[in-house]
């Protein structure tokens, strides 16, 4: 079943001679338990592909569905509260707050979300203890490197009971090794029923999605089948 | 890729057999090229001839059983071979630029539409390749050194098509779409090893 459903959406910035058609007519199905890259050059529409499927935008024309529900029919405090409780962000700058720890970091939007500190900070340690950060939770966001920070950042995203994770470019501040553990958890939280969304102009990070959508001045202009599993691939080489 | 110094850096270890060899080929390469056993006593004899290899005489010549070790001459050429850089001071002929450079001259063809062939091909090949690593546990270093070696060269090749669309992209907006004239530094050129 999609979590995540963008229907013949079309986004327009400006009017006249000013304007943008910054994406045009796009549809795109992302099933629970399921990782899907955005790849595209920069201004190709990828960003506000991602704004509008987490609600932060509205589209010029189309719908988008969260778990069947049409974002249209949605009140302002209605998206608010669908963004709290069930979608989590991902950007490559982190946007983890300064003057909290990486454990408040995390059950910060819990705790907006009406959920008791002491309730929130135990899913926030749990959240960390699953990403092997227990150990920093007291740690403040300039004490940790790039790689811990977006982990944290992760732990953020899936606490509590979040279906719908949307990326950025979530590893591109990285070197290559925290930029596979970073996809290697964004996978496995999909491995445990999330939705994922990542939207990357690299190749190496959009080649862990189940299925890669190509974006090319706001169109979608192609897409990869999908990925054979290590059994066909092996035996490809020879080896079973 | 060298089988013949390959081998020679296996039979460094020690003496070793035929078969033996192979296995240990075929492992130490993360069992990605495999190697026919035909393959490897040939290239031992290759070995014997130039003096880089012994065989152990006492077994007949065709047994699986037929130990090789190598000779000093053999570790010489060994560590010569390690230490000299493979030649990459020429453009290979790759075929996927040959395929967009004829493409930009030919009519009817949209390039942009044959790079984003070529580009989701690789990108479905790099998918394979990832799914390899997604289970940790089933491979080893050698494996992963593998794997990673051949997501940098998939990736590379999409870096270049990624840049060629958008130069042949700018190109096309400031009405400046490649001309067919040579390039035109002729000394340059023979430097670099293009061909004429």
């Amino acid at each position: 079943m999609s979590y995540l459903e963008l229907r013949d959406v079309s986004k327009v910035y400006g009017e006249g001679a000013a304007e943008v058609r910054a994406l045009h007519r796009i549809d795109l199905t992302v099933a629970a338990g399921s990782l899907v890259a955005v790849m595209g050059a920069s201004g190709s529409g990828k960003s506000t592909l991602l704004t509008i499927a987490g609600s932060l935008e509205d589209p010029t024309s189309g719908e988008v569905y969260v778990e069947g529900c049409p974002l249209s029919s949605l009140s302002r405090n209605g998206k608010a509260r669908l963004r709290r409780q069930s979608i989590g962000y991902v950007f490559q700058d982190y946007n983890l707050l300064a003057g909290l720890s990486a454990v408040e970091n995390v059950s910060l939007p819990l705790e907006l979300d009406g959920v008791p500190a002491r309730k929130a900070q135990a899913a926030a340690l749990e959240s960390l203890e699953n990403f092997g950060l227990k150990d920093r939770a007291s740690h403040y966001p300039d004490m940790l490197s790039g790689g811990e920070r977006q982990r944290v950042a992760i732990a953020r995203a899936v606490v509590g009971n979040r279906q719908l994770l949307l990326a950025d470019e979530p590893s591109g501040a990285l070197d290559s090794h925290n930029a596979e553990a970073v996809m290697r958890l964004i996978l496995a939280s999909c491995r445990r029923g999330m939705a994922a969304v990542v939207v990357t102009h690299d190749a190496q990070l959009a080649s862990w999605a189940d299925r890669v959508v190509f974006l090319r001045d706001g169109r979608v202009v192609d897409q990869t089948l999908p990925a054979e599993g290590p059994e066909v691939i092996l035996a490809d080489l020879g080896h079973q | 890729m060298s089988v013949r110094h390959a081998l020679l850096a296996l039979l460094r270890e020690g003496p070793k057999y035929g078969l033996q060899l192979r296995q240990e080929f075929e492992a130490r390469t993360g069992e990605v090229w495999p190697l026919n056993v035909g393959q490897v006593y040939t290239t031992l004899q290759r070995l014997e001839r130039d003096g880089l290899v012994e065989s152990d005489d006492s077994t007949e010549d065709e047994s699986p059983q037929k130990g090789f070790r190598i000779t000093e001459e053999g570790a010489a050429e060994l560590d010569n071979w390690l230490r000299t850089p493979p030649d990459l001071s020429s453009p290979p002929r790759d075929e996927l630029v040959i395929k967009v450079l004829v493409a930009i001259e030919l009519p009817g063809v949209d390039v942009h539409e044959l790079v984003q062939v070529h580009r989701r091909y690789l990108v479905e090949l790099m998918q394979q390749w990832t799914r390899l690593k997604e289970d940790e546990s089933r491979f080893d270093l050698n494996f992963a050194l593998v794997v990673d070696a051949e997501l940098f060269r998939l990736d590379s090749l999409i870096r270049w098509l990624d840049t060629a669309d958008g130069r042949l992209k700018r190109a096309a907006l400031e009405g400046d779409a490649p001309a067919p004239q040579p390039f035109p530094l002729p000394k340059a050129r023979r430097k670099l090893g293009v061909k004429q």
